[in-house]
């Protein structure tokens, strides 16, 4: 078997903050509706997290789940352990109207770290990231410059991207060049 | 600069992440109907100077369709509702009586 590699490979960048690539993450879209109890129950087994509310994300590690809109969530699971708990629910949403599919290839995932965090991100997307109306445990579906993104704080200093595997190079040159040494705003 | 609250995922999202769907509430006209019905679905659309309604797509975002109800002329926002419905709820209707004393638009007003 060929071995599956991250679309950028742990690539990095140091500037104002931290860029890196994070390479290989299991994730599971989930549609149906999600206050079905046999949805919920499925989730709570793959990631051991409740059904999240409105732009919610209940994240740890690499496990985790996110709500995406109001009838999808996306379930971050080990990439090791994707193929197993995907037919494990599957198996379990068998007679609900509910759609999983293994979407971990079609993504790549970011880390940016640092006290500019925020700010490398505020300069590509339409979105008031302050402390006041962004803080761990939300999740923001928008874009990056011209791609379409979602991203959620780790802790105060950490976010996290998503994006289209696709589009992974350009992301990271998008977040690359906000990050560029001396490009601090001091806005937040 | 127009910013729209997306009813679905509660976001005050500005243009750029949305896409505008045009004008909202046609009745459409399909196999059936009559030539001039199905003329008037397909081309006569409003164009008002004032209160208008329309559809919007929360595209780089939760991705639903939803209903806003604006006006062109200063860009003033009345309100955002579900897409599943066939014409505004009262609330809205109020919020636009509230501003715009007399509105009409197309049968509604």
């Amino acid at each position: 078997m060929s071995e599956p590699i991250s679309a950028l490979n742990h690539a990095s960048y140091d500037g104002i903050a931290r860029i890196e690539e994070c390479g290989l993450q299991g994730m599971i879209t989930l549609r149906g509706d999600l206050s079905d109890k046999v949805l919920a129950k499925a989730v709570k087994d793959a990631t051991g997290q409740a059904v999240p509310g409105q732009r919610a994300a209940f994240v740890d590690g690499d496990t985790g789940v996110c709500w995406m809109s109001t009838d999808e969530l996306l379930v971050l699971v080990p990439y090791a352990e994707v193929e197993a708990k995907l037919a494990a629910m599957t198996n379990a949403l068998g007679g609900t109207h509910a759609l999983a599919v293994n979407v971990s290839d079609a993504r790549a995932v970011f880390r940016i770290s640092g006290a500019h965090a925020r700010e490398v991100l505020g300069k590509l997307a339409p979105v008031d990231l302050s402390a006041e109306a962004f803080q761990p445990g939300q999740i923001r579906r928008s874009r990056l410059a011209q791609v379409a993104g979602a991203f959620w704080l780790d802790d105060e200093q950490t976010l996290r991207v998503v994006c289209f595997r696709s589009a992974a190079d350009y992301v990271f040159k998008l977040l690359k060049i906000a990050a560029q040494p001396g490009s601090e705003v001091g806005v937040y | 600069m127009l910013i729209l609250n997306c009813p679905y995922c509660g976001v005050d999202a500005e243009e750029t992440e949305l896409a505008a769907g045009g004008e909202a509430h046609l009745k459409r006209f399909g196999p059936g109907s009559s030539d001039d019905e199905f003329h008037d679905y397909l081309f006569m659309r409003e164009n008002p100077k004032g209160v208008h309604f329309e559809r919007w797509r929360h595209a780089n975002g939760c991705g639903k369709w939803f209903h806003a109800a604006r006006c062109t002329q200063t860009l003033e926002v009345f309100g955002t509702y579900s897409a599943q419905t066939s014409e505004p709820p009262q609330a809205i209707k109020d919020a636009i009586s509230a501003r715009r004393p007399g509105w009409t638009w197309r049968d509604l007003s």
